[in-house]
Parts: C-alpha cells; sequence; structure tokens
C-alpha cells in the first residue's frame, strides 16, 4: 500500500512540474513577445549569445565537413558515384547534422553560460533585488536572453551547414580531386529549398527553443548555491542533449517520411 | 498614531512547510520617519520578516499594510508599484555583475522613469556623491571592496527616493571604517529623505547609536521591543543575554544532543 501511496505522490509531482514548467514557458514566451519593444537588451544578448558561440560552431562545422567529405568519399566511391560527395554532404548537413550538431553545441557553449548567468543572479540576490525594485526579473532578465537565443539558433545551424560544406569541399575537391563542377551542379540540383534547408531551419528554430528554455528554466529554479548552480549548469546539457536528440527523431519521421 | 504609521506587520506568521512556522504572530509598527531596528541571532527569522514585507514570501495567516495597502492582497502590477516605495538593500549588496557602479545605480531610474539620459546622469552622479563613491562611477562591482559595494548598493536603493529603507545586515562582515560609514549613511539619508527606516542587524552597539526603536526577535517571535534605553534595562534573561552577547543562558551554548559521557562510551 505504501508502494502505491509513493507511486502516487511521485507521479502527482511529476505532473505538477510539469504544470509548473509549461506556465514558465507561457510566461516567458508572452514576456518575450513583449520584450521585443526593448531592441537594444535582445541585440545586446545576441552578441553574448550568438557572436561568442561562432567561433564554436565554425570550427565543428569544418571539421564535420571535413570528416564528412572523408567518409562520404569512401562510401560513394565504392559505387563509383564519387561526384555525388556535394549531394551527400549537402543533405547531411542540412537536414540533420547542421541543426542537431549545432544545437548540442549551442547547449554546450551558450546554455550552460545561461544557466550559470541566471543561477549566479540568483544566489547573489541580483533576482530578488531586481524584484524588489519593481522590476519583473523574467521580463528583464530571461525574455530577452530568450528571444535573442531563438535568434540565434538557426543562424549558428545555417552557420554550420555552410562552413561543413565548404570543409568537404576542400576535402573533396581540392584535397582527393572530386570533380568540382559535379560536386556544385549536383548538390544545386538535388537539395530543395523548402523540403531539406526549410525544413532544417524549422528544426533548429525548435531546437533553439528548447535549449533556451531549458538553459533559462533550470538557471531560475537552481538551488541558490554555488553547488546548486554547478548541478543546474550540468542538467542543461544533459537535458537539452538529451530532448533535442529525442525530438530530432521525431520531426525527422514527421517532416521526412516515415510515421 | 494609526496615521502616523507608514507600515505595520500584524499577527503574521509563515513557515515554508505548513506543519512548521519559522515566523510566529509577529507584530511590528514603523512610524513615519522613523528609524528601527529588527534585531535577533542567526537563524530567528529577521531576513524572512523583510522578505514577508517585500511580498517575496506569502504568509499563511496576518498582513502587511504598507502606507495604507496590504502588500499581500496587490496583483503583480499592483505589487511592482508598491515596492517602488520601497528601497532595499541586501545583506552582500546584490549588484548587478555586468553592470557599472554608474549603470547599477542607473538601473531603477532607467526602468521605471522617461528621464532623459543627462538627467539620470546627474542623478546618479548625486546618489553615488552621497555616498561618497562618485569617483568610482566607472568601476565594475568587481573591482570595489565589499564596504564600498554595501555603498554602492545603498545609493541604488535610495535612486528613486523611496519612503521606506529596509537594510538586510548592512553591518554584517565590514571593517570598522566602513562599519561607521555605512551606519552615518544610514542615519543620514533617513533624515535627508525624510523616509522610515528598517534595520535588520545583531550588531547591537552600531545600531543602538543609530535607532529610534527596536524589536528583539528569537526563534520566529518578537521577545522584546522598545527604545534603546528601555531595551538595556530589560531584565528578560534571553533579552540580556543577546545584548550582552553571553556565551550560555536561555540560548543554550550545545546544540542539543545526548550526553557526553553517554556519546563516548565512558
Amino acid at each position: 500500500m505504501n508502494q502505491i501511496a509513493a507511486l502516487g505522490t511521485w507521479a502527482l509531482g511529476c505532473f505538477a512540474s510539469l504544470g509548473f514548467s509549461f506556465r514558465f514557458l507561457v510566461r516567458l514566451t508572452w514576456l518575450s513577445i513583449l520584450s521585443l519593444g526593448r531592441p537594444r537588451l535582445i541585440v545586446e544578448q545576441l552578441y553574448f549569445i550568438g557572436n561568442r558561440s561562432l567561433s564554436i560552431i565554425t570550427i565543428s562545422g569544418l571539421f564535420v565537413g571535413f570528416v564528412l567529405g572523408l567518409q562520404g568519399y569512401y562510401t560513394l566511391e565504392r559505387y563509383g558515384s564519387a561526384e555525388a560527395l556535394g549531394l551527400l554532404v549537402a543533405l547531411s548537413l542540412s537536414r540533420e547534422l547542421g541543426p542537431v550538431v549545432s544545437a548540442l553545441l549551442f547547449a554546450g557553449r551558450a546554455g550552460t553560460s545561461l544557466t550559470a548567468g541566471i543561477g549566479l543572479m540568483k544566489a547573489g540576490e541580483q533576482l530578488a533585488a531586481m524584484e524588489m525594485m519593481g522590476v519583473d526579473p523574467m521580463a528583464r532578465v530571461l525574455a530577452p536572453r530568450f528571444v535573442a537565443a531563438l535568434i540565434a539558433m538557426p543562424l549558428l545551424a545555417a552557420m554550420f551547414s555552410a562552413v561543413g560544406v565548404m570543409g568537404s569541399w576542400i576535402v573533396g575537391v581540392q584535397i582527393i580531386g572530386v570533380d568540382a563542377g559535379s560536386f556544385w551542379s549536383q548538390m544545386q540540383a538535388g537539395v530543395d529549398i523548402r523540403n531539406d534547408i526549410g525544413n532544417g531551419v524549422i528544426k533548429s528554430m525548435i531546437f533553439g527553443v528548447i535549449c533556451a528554455f531549458i538553459a533559462l528554466f533550470v538557471g531560475h529554479e537552481a538551488t541558490a548555491t554555488p553547488e546548486g548552480v554547478s548541478r543546474a549548469t550540468t542538467d542543461t546539457v544533459v537535458a537539452s542533449s538529451l530532448v533535442v536528440l529525442g525530438f530530432d527523431f521525431m520531426l525527422t519521421g514527421l517532416m521526412f517520411g516515415g510515421f | 498614531m494609526e496615521n502616523d504609521t507608514f507600515l505595520s506587520v500584524e499577527s503574521l506568521s509563515f513557515g515554508y512547510n505548513p506543519g512548521r512556522l519559522i515566523l510566529k504572530n509577529i507584530n511590528m509598527h514603523f512610524r513615519r520617519g522613523s528609524v528601527v531596528a529588527l534585531m535577533g541571532g542567526s537563524g530567528c527569522g529577521k531576513t524572512t520578516v523583510l522578505r514577508a514585507i517585500g511580498a517575496q514570501v506569502r504568509p499563511q495567516s496576518g498582513r502587511v499594510m504598507l502606507d495604507g495597502t496590504d502588500v499581500h492582497k496587490l496583483d503583480r502590477a499592483g505589487l511592482a508599484a508598491a515596492r517602488r516605495k520601497i528601497g532595499m538593500l541586501f545583506q552582500h549588496g546584490a549588484l548587478f555583475t555586468d553592470l557599472s557602479v554608474y549603470d547599477n545605480v542607473a538601473f531603477p531610474l532607467r526602468e521605471h522613469t522617461n528621464l532623459p539620459s543627462a538627467m539620470i546622469r546627474d542623478l546618479v552622479l548625486m546618489k553615488l556623491h552621497a555616498v561618497g563613491l562618485r569617483g568610482a562611477s566607472r568601476l565594475m562591482p568587481a573591482e570595489v571592496s565589499g564596504g564600498m559595494a554595501r555603498r554602492v548598493a545603498l545609493a541604488r536603493s535610495i535612486a528613486l527616493d523611496p519612503p521606506l529603507l529596509m537594510y538586510d545586515e548592512p553591518f554584517a562582515g565590514l571593517d570598522p571604517i566602513s562599519l561607521g560609514t555605512i551606519a552615518h549613511l544610514v542615519k543620514n539619508l533617513n533624515a535627508a529623505l525624510g523616509a522610515t527606516t528598517m534595520l535588520v542587524t545583531h550588531d547591537v552597539a552600531e545600531t543602538f547609536r543609530i535607532v529610534d526603536y527596536a524589536y528583539v526577535m528569537s526563534a520566529g517571535e518578537v521577545i522584546a521591543e522598545g527604545t534603546p534605553d528601555q531595551l538595556m534595562a530589560s531584565t528578560d534573561p534571553q533579552v540580556k543575554q543577546f545584548l550582552n552577547g553571553r556565551r550560555d543562558g536561555p540560548v543554550p551554548f550545545h546544540y542539543p544532543a545526548a550526553p557526553i559521557a553517554e556519546e563516548l562510551g565512558l
């Protein structure tokens, strides 16, 4: 009987947490819309969240492109279709790797920084101080960060894919010797703007919402101690990565068929 | 007498867990323009009283009347408006670490007014001048000492000239010079702004020099109140132990435990 009661308590707790986080998301979304009236705050955060993630995104994109170039050539060459390397790389990046890997990198670089920043503001009573000044911390601190992350994520994913294509071009065309004309023309002919690039952009926007929401929510709800902030930072990376990968599977199924 | 009261805490009880109250039936009254201390040992609930006055926690029973309004019955917008009447100094200053000293003090002005930047600049420099830190306006919070950070936070808390100033442990962890400076500022700013001041502290000597009235708390209850002279004359053993800083008394030195002989197996 006690175990049934414990299970019930656990289930109720889960529903309460879900409800609480959903209300948090709704309020954050509403305040984010209002925060568009203060673009200076968003631009400031866009610099911290977007611009400062640029180096890790471009360098990672370049190396992923290198590897795709090498692995793609190895496989395609077996079937005598090495000219399709450009198409393979462009489709892999725009449909899958661009949005997913950049979201994972974003969670590691910008997500942790958002969680730690908000958590430390809470631990240092900065959020309480703001509240006591009659300023809503969610509107002033969280909402501009949320909007900035939503803008930054698709741009970073696009940058990742573009640099990735350049990386595979360097390896495939410049080093291995795949025909440059075939590389680019097959890519141009085979990549569909709406189905491939458009869906990739939608994916990265959804991943942006996921990463930003988790980072801000976990930071805001962190225990206001150094240990609490440290735990929250780890939780952000773990939760964002798992949710992004889970959503990616569902979105891929919905967008590209299967379900 | 009633109209002369700016802030009153009436029969306030609060606990984070329903069965365990942190504040038990607290009653306090703060006259306009007075400097009142709320004293007591660590963990007795002083800061929680401040949080209840600022409506950062909701009491189980009782009410807080701020200038005739029950702060716990206000909606979000009303509460934000009521909080603009309160200037609060947090224990460690709570300065915004990503903003300079100047921007910290300018923050409430920028958020709540549409004043031109030239006017904000003048106001910020005047506030910083009042706490002696006009020359430090360009520094970041990480570049100032603990005492200076407390003074910057003080300047920020008076930026909107609030009618109520609440200080949470303003003297804790300060060197004697900084402590004297803060005490002097608390008294002077109260007079200059015509504000009501509430001081949460456990520094008896410095506090009694500047306050008009004081409440002494223990274990979530008010155990004594009066002017500094009345409290010093108190015969209550718990009040005497606190004010004189005695190691043992009604508040025991030892945390409750089994007898030491039994624990050591002697």
